[in-house]
């Protein structure tokens, strides 16, 4: 049983590290062109509404924690506690992919979706499109991964529901767990790199 | 069939990470608005890895998993390494794409 279960956390993290290498590769191009174009990286990410960033890293964070506390009441056998801070972590991630929405619409408005409506005006904005398109390609796998987990965790409450989670069983809890902190922490990065680095105009 | 006993970590422990992620969010964006020049982005990206760190260690109980699971993760960081090391290595030392 202990190694049954040992497998499952194994395999989950063999997952999740190819999971590193798909997320990897978008993070290499967008610090490979940052490097390039780096005077329109500055104006593209100037556009980026750092408070509702923050926010949504506090939301996220936040869900993790509830996460984590799910995971937990699954493994002392508590039912209620188990439904309720699923529910908690469901309800974060919605609040999350809400303000995320809200700031998509932002640039949307701004004329900052390459390909679809882009009249961005500012530095380079033949090359700030770059910054654009890789950026709504990171949120967008990332908020992927959110409605993923989102589903995956409205499964597990209904399964939780029906009293499946146990001491001696709360494998499927435990490897949702995972998969939320990953994507967690894929913004934890997110968040310095898109909003934060390119505040000044520095080197 | 007695219950197993699992190595887990404790709610105090997890609020206390879970308040400590906050604390360094907090540090990582009033660090952005003073203007550090190069440093800016040594710094978020130094914060940010300690949460991560965190967050592995302790919401994921990396710090509890066979010695098999911790070798995988240590290889996942190690290939991301190679993967930006070596590619940022190359277009630097090229000057691309001036």
């Amino acid at each position: 049983m202990e190694q049954q279960k040992e497998s499952v956390v194994f395999g989950m993290w063999l997952f999740l590290v190819t999971e590193v290498m798909f997320f990897g590769g978008m993070f290499c191009a967008y610090l490979v062109y940052r490097l390039s174009y780096y005077n329109a990286w500055v104006s593209g990410s100037q556009t980026m509404d750092i408070r509702l960033g923050a926010i949504n890293t506090a939301v996220l964070l936040c869900s993790s924690f509830t996460m984590v506390m799910a995971v937990h009441s699954a493994k002392i056998s508590k039912r209620n506690l188990q439904v309720l801070f699923l529910l908690a972590t469901i309800a974060l991630g919605l609040v999350f992919l809400v303000i995320k929405g809200v700031e998509y619409h932002d640039h949307w408005v701004h004329g900052e979706v390459p390909g679809l409506n882009y009249f961005f005006n500012g530095t380079d904005p033949r090359h700030a499109a770059l910054f654009f398109s890789l950026y709504f390609a990171m949120t967008g796998m990332h908020a992927l991964h959110m409605v993923i987990g989102i589903g995956l965790l409205t499964w597990l409450t209904i399964r939780a529901l029906q009293g499946a989670w146990t001491a001696e069983y709360h494998s499927p809890v435990e490897m949702c767990g995972l998969y939320w902190h990953f994507v967690d922490i894929v913004w934890i990065y997110l968040f310095p790199l898109l909003y934060l680095i390119s505040k000044h105009h520095g080197a | 069939m007695s219950a197993r006993v699992e190595h887990t970590g404790s709610v105090k422990t997890f609020a206390m990470i879970w308040v400590t992620l906050l604390i360094l969010t907090g540090i990582t964006v009033g660090a952005s608005l003073v203007d550090l020049n190069a440093f800016n982005i040594v710094i978020a990206l130094l914060i940010a890895s300690c949460k991560a760190t965190l967050v592995v260690l302790f919401f994921m109980e990396a710090r509890y998993s066979s010695k098999i699971t911790k070798v995988t993760i240590v290889s996942a960081l190690f290939f991301l390494l190679l993967l930006l090391g070596l590619s940022l290595t190359d277009y630097i030392s090229r000057g691309w794409p001036h």
